[in-house]
């Protein structure tokens, strides 16, 4: 998909707050188990149109690492 | 019938060992250990290039019950080098497409083609009861004079050295010795030799079981394989259904760990997981049930000195893929033509650490994909459910995530990535096998007959080439017109080294013979020539 081979870690996101928004919308009225769900679905989406196991393996590194 | 809770195929007859009897004990150049279908390949693979084979094997029969049925592409074009692959084909029940169902609906939501590439001689699998290859291979080796299969000959010890081996051979009428060169150990996952050499078996134990009914009923149904995650029949966990000859099918159900084994193939507790699958109304015959765990593991090495192992023995992966004997079979296609040269002088004896360092590439390669198609199966913890899940609720409208369902990788080769044997790519090529990878088939023409192109190779070296100009090297050529469905899938104008096993070795645009010669030196574990 995207000719990018690292990730991203600099702001990158326009309309940030918007985007946050509709995240936590789409959450509401969810009990935990839906929302578990909806995240599953949401990532292995994102994961497909970002379509590079390399860029994928840091974000999964990075979200994973302790802080 | 049945021995030691093993049922019975086909009765053998034991004999008296001659050793007993006072003859002669004289040194064997290699002695197959065990009669599954590894064994019996070796042998047959041996026999073939005409060496003196000696099986010993604990069993004096064919086993029946309920073992491998889905045999690959790969392992029927084996087969046909063996002489067996027609009659298995004909026999069994051909299948190229898999469904994968998930809850209620009828609607598959992944559907899968295991012969992509089509215009091949083989399908992309057969179904067919283990007990017929088995039974087929023990034909084609008792119809050879130079094949001695020892039924009810156990091996309860080895001395194993540098140069060679001695086994003792523990029977009804007491125990002998053999003195051997080489021992190709295909003595199953519970292997004697390995055991008594002290040999790691290392990997990952599932715990989970599964129901194996094979079931007799006559029903008209595609032969395609349906797997089903979550069905109403089975709720939360999975089934399987495969056609096999004979009207038997094969049902397959998780049960989880926790299981009484015994309770749990009693008629009455098996009768409804079959009508669940089957409908209510359904009239079957029972088969063989039976209950089994599965582990994913390998040894660290193939290769021990003079005592090579091969199939259960060495590796051992879960059933989904059907990878067990599919990758048993490449083994021995491996190792045949390596010991062959070796024995007959015309390769060194260290050509055997390729076997090691090509199949051990292989079983890694199957470990890990049965490994990957179990945790997608049976999920390990809630989280690893929900992705699970949420890939199956993607699946039935999005294209994107189908490939994602993994209701078992089936078998296909293992191409070998790192090999000594292989010479790497200097020229540019856009298709075709590339070295460590096996040669595609295609329909060709040859003499006036079509044929096929894997059937055409032969058993030693050839050279392959697609055009009028073929390079003349010391080695057997195969030409092939620069036109035609063979020449587009290698290349117009290429020519590729192929070995006995049908791997690619080395090809090129435009081949020198000399660049073929070093090619061949390499592939048979030599120095190559000083240029
Ligand atoms: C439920 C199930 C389904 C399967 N489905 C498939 C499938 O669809 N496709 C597939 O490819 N594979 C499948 N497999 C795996 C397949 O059955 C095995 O990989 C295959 O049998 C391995 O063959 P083998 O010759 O290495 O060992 P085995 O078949 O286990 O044979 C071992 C041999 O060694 C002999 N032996 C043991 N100890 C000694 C001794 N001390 N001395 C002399 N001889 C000895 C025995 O007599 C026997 O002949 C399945 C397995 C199971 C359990």
């Amino acid at each position: 998909m995207t000719t990018q081979q690292t990730l991203i870690t600099s702001p990158n996101l326009p309309h940030h707050d918007d985007v946050y928004e509709v995240l936590i919308n789409a959450h509401a009225g969810l009990s935990d188990q839906q929302s578990s769900q909806l995240n599953a679905k949401l990532i292995l989406v994102l994961a497909n149109h970002i379509g590079c196991k390399d860029i994928l393996s840091e974000a999964i590194a990075l979200a994973a690492a302790k802080a | 019938m049945s021995f030691d809770g093993i049922p019975v195929y086909k009765e053998k007859t034991y004999k008296k060992s001659g050793e007993l009897s006072g003859a002669v004990a004289k040194k064997h150049d290699f002695i197959v250990v065990g009669s599954g279908p590894i064994g019996l390949a070796a042998a047959l693979a041996m026999a073939r290039k005409g060496h003196e084979v000696i099986i010993v094997t604990a069993f004096d029969f064919v086993p029946a019950g309920s073992k491998g049925i889905c045999y690959s592409k790969e392992a029927l074009d084996i087969f046909d080098q063996l002489g067996v692959g027609e009659r298995i084909v004909d026999k069994g029940v051909i299948w190229n497409v898999g469904k994968v169902f998930w809850g209620e609906s009828t609607d598959p939501v992944y559907q899968f083609d295991m012969l992509p590439v089509k215009d091949q001689k083989n399908p992309g699998f057969v179904n067919i009861q283990q007990y017929y290859v088995e039974d087929y291979l023990v034909d084609a080796l008792e119809q050879m004079d130079n094949v001695d299969i020892r039924w009810g000959h156990k091996v309860s010890g080895i001395d194993a050295r540098d140069d060679g081996a001695t086994l003792t051979i523990t029977t009804r009428d007491g125990d002998y010795l053999l003195e051997t060169d080489y021992v190709i150990a295909c003595d199953g996952s519970k292997s004697t030799v390995r055991d008594l050499m002290g040999l790691d078996f290392e990997g990952r134990i599932f715990e989970d079981s599964f129901l194996i009914a094979d079931v007799m009923f006559k029903q008209n149904r595609p032969s395609e394989r349906w797997f089903w995650f979550d069905p109403p029949f089975n709720k939360g966990r999975t089934a399987l259904l495969h056609k096999q000859p004979d009207d038997i099918w094969r049902l397959d159900f998780q049960l989880g760990w926790e299981v009484d084994r015994e309770q749990a193939i009693k008629p009455e507790n098996v009768a409804p997981f079959i009508k669940g699958l089957l409908g209510a109304d359904i009239e079957y015959e029972e088969d063989w049930m039976s209950i089994y765990t599965f582990q994913c593991r390998r040894m660290a090495k193939f290769v021990h000195g003079r005592v090579i192992f091969a199939g259960d023995a060495a590796h051992q992966v879960s059933p989904f893929g059907a990878r067990g004997a599919n990758s048993g079979l490449p083994d021995i296609q491996n190792l045949a033509w390596k010991l062959d040269m070796i024995l007959r002088g015309q390769a060194p004896q260290s050509l055997l650490e390729s076997y090691n360092q090509e199949r051990t590439q292989g079983a890694d390669e199957n470990i890990l994909n049965s490994t990957r198609s179990t945790d997608f199966i049976t999920p390990k913890s809630e989280v690893s459910t929900v992705f699970r899940d949420a890939v199956l609720e993607l699946a039935g409208e999005h294209d994107f995530a189908r490939p994602l369902v993994n209701s078992g990788r089936l078998s296909a080769p293992t191409p070998y990535h790192v090999s000594a044997l292989s010479t790497a790519d200097e020229d540019e090529f856009t298709q075709g096998p590339k070295p460590g990878h096996v040669c595609v088939d295609a329909p060709i023409v040859l003499d006036g007959k079509d044929t096929w192109l894997l059937d055409s190779l032969g058993d030693g070296f050839t050279v392959l080439h697609f055009g009028d100009y073929p390079p003349q090297p010391n080695i057997k050529t195969l030409i092939l017109p620069a036109k035609g469905l063979a020449s587009e899938r290698y290349g117009a104008g290429t020519s590729y080294l192929v070995r006995p096993d049908k791997i690619v070795a080395a090809r090129w645009t435009e081949a020198k013979p000399r660049d073929i010669e070093n090619a061949y030196m390499r592939a048979i574990g030599k120095q190559e020539l000083t240029s």
